[in-house]
């Protein structure tokens, strides 16, 4: 696996002309960006059942609601920031609250987003959308959580948000993987700290992991690709057996992964928590990996808070 | 079910419009202006033209209304009980605790209730969909989308109009309650869209103008909509806020506004007499 990189942008696309072989129902629509949500796939294969809105977000996520109520799976794919952020009133109002069996697949989710700079880094999704009744929100981590989740959340009847990234990362999982929603994957069983890492920043742990375990010290990481519903009890597990616990995210601390993870331990079982994500700011233009370094979400910010 | 005698639509109407008042008087709450200048094209709708199963609503053959103007639900909720879908007498308990109709209208919770609606814009996306859907299965049902000429200052009322033309929605008949008055003022005086009948037309739409308190032009208008082929119809609807109630007409006031006992009993004598 190591060396392999995808983005998981370019899975969804892949997985979705799977999906699209398999489910009759499965109806793809993008707002002009399918060349870079990579649903153009899905639409080279099922021209028929593959729409799109143009530049027009609110007008895709209330379309997508009415195909739902013809029993029709809408998957429904643009950038983060216009899907949660532009088209909110429409996944909370005709979305949401109906419970519809919509599925908002959002790429270019967080500052990897990179050069295109602030207004197109989308840091406040997994906020806005696991705020949301009957919302489920999946936020994968690599090639083969990816293909998994585009199947597996068409098997949800509701609305489900699936955070997607722009940036290549490495695949992290083989085939024979098995995940499940609502339930966190452990790596490692390290007692010297937890790291609670989503998308982009699981491979980053991962990279600390290893090496921290140079330096004798050993940490698991806690791969969390679903936000909503959040695992409970993996986290106060592991409260109760690390000295040390750090969340980490492409996304702002407000509201993201560190806060859900903070609210089961406030209720739960208080425990120190550090989080490392994007500290009430705005992102900015430059490369991802730059970015990464510059608002202090790498493997090396871990490190540094670990010990 | 198919009521095609003009006295007993008109008769029908006035029941319409007797339900509404009696919802929003009964909790002192909801909107009875919107909801009075529609009641004549729900009954047509729901009485004339639409093919619908009362005992089975979630048929998924049934032609389908999305009611845009969501705050107008007591006129959905009255159409739809004087045609059975629940008990009239349920219309007393809109928008109380206890009740499944909830100030806005609700797919899940209430029979015949085809899309949730209430912020303001949304319904004419969900329509296209329900459309589009009926074209992807081969079928010939048709969906019906309410709008407030209000309404239609929400942008994404004019993304969805590209698409239902862009989509050839000819199973799309798109119903614009120009009762020309808003919260806070006539539609003119604080933001226009006129003209809607033009705009729609650049938009590709069929436009058909009529008196929307006519029983006969409406059923005239929708039977025209049904033969377009290749586009999508927008009947304006020239109507009357409150019409039926001699001091709710015309009157931007009753947009939100339940009567009083006095109002509400002369309001129910002007509209027949209490059941």
């Amino acid at each position: 696996m190591e060396n392999v990189k995808k983005a998981t942008r370019q899975s969804y696309g892949e997985a979705l002309a799977e999906l699209g072989r398999k489910n009759k129902n499965v109806v793809v629509l993008d707002a002009d960006l399918a060349g870079a949500t990579k649903t153009s796939i899905f639409a080279k294969e099922f021209p028929e059942r593959f729409l799109d809105i143009g530049i027009a977000e609110a007008d895709m996520v209330g379309t997508a609601a009415g195909l739902a109520t013809c029993g029709k799976i809408p998957y429904a794919s643009t950038f983060a920031v216009f899907a949660a952020g532009r088209a909110y009133d429409q996944i909370r109002n005709s979305v949401c609250y109906p419970q519809l069996n919509v599925k908002i697949c959002a790429t270019h989710s967080g500052i990897t987003v990179g050069e295109d700079g602030a207004t197109h880094q989308m840091l406040e999704d997994i906020s806005l959308m696991r705020t949301l009744p009957n919302m489920t929100v999946i936020s994968v981590s690599d090639d083969t959580q990816t293909k998994w989740a585009v199947e597996e959340i068409s098997k949800i009847n509701g609305p489900v948000y699936l955070r997607l990234g722009r940036l290549a990362t490495p695949v992290i999982y083989d085939e024979t993987q098995k995940f499940e929603i609502g339930k966190m994957v452990q790596i490692g069983e390290g007692t010297d700290a937890t790291v609670f890492a989503t998308g982009v920043t699981v491979a980053e742990a991962l990279k600390a992991k290893e090496e921290l375990e140079k330096q004798g010290i050993n940490i698991r990481v806690i791969d969390v690709h679903t936000i909503k519903p959040i695992d409970k009890e993996m986290i106060i597990k592991c409260a109760k057996e690390t000295k040390k616990l750090i969340s980490i995210e492409d996304h702002s601390v407000i509201g993201g992964l560190g806060s859900a993870i903070a609210e089961v331990l406030t209720e739960n079982y208080p425990t120190k928590l550090i989080r490392l994500g994007m500290k009430d700011t705005f992102g900015k233009s430059g490369k991802a990996e730059e970015l990464m370094k510059y608002f202090g979400i790498t493997s090396e910010d871990i490190i540094k808070n670990v010990k | 079910m198919k009521v095609t005698d003009i006295n007993e639509l008109e008769g029908i109407a006035k029941s319409v419009r007797q339900g509404i008042i009696e919802a929003v008087y009964s909790n002192k709450s909801g909107h009875p202006g919107g909801s009075l200048s529609i009641a004549d094209v729900m009954t047509v709708l729901y009485f004339n033209q639409m093919n619908l199963d009362e005992n089975n609503p979630k048929w998924e053959d049934r032609d389908r209304l999305v009611l845009s103007k969501g705050h107008c639900a007591p006129a959905l909720y009255s159409a739809l009980a004087n045609r059975g879908f629940f008990d009239v007498e349920k219309l007393k308990t809109f928008r109380n605790i206890e009740s499944n109709l909830q100030g806005h209208p609700d797919m899940n919770k209430v029979p015949g209730v085809d899309m949730t609606s209430g912020s303001l814009g949304q319904g004419l996306s969900s329509a296209n969909g329900m459309a589009i859907a009926g074209k992807m299965d081969n079928k010939d049902y048709r969906v019906y989308c309410v709008l407030g000429d209000g309404e239609i200052e929400e942008g994404q009322i004019w993304e969805a109009a590209m698409t239902s033309a862009k989509y050839k929605l000819d199973n799309l008949c798109v119903i614009v309650d120009n009762n020309n008055l808003q919260i806070d003022g006539t539609i003119e005086e604080v933001m226009s869209p006129y003209p809607i009948d033009e705009k729609f037309k650049s938009f590709g739409f069929q436009v058909i103008n009529i008196d929307g308190h006519n029983i006969q032009e409406i059923i005239d208008a929708f039977d025209v909509a049904k033969n377009v082929k290749g586009k999508p119809t927008c009947i304006i609807a020239k109507t009357i806020k409150g019409k039926g109630v001699s001091f709710m007409e015309n009157k931007a006031e009753w947009h939100g506004k339940a009567p009083s006992e006095e109002e509400f009993c002369q309001a129910m004598q002007e509209l027949g007499g209490a059941r």
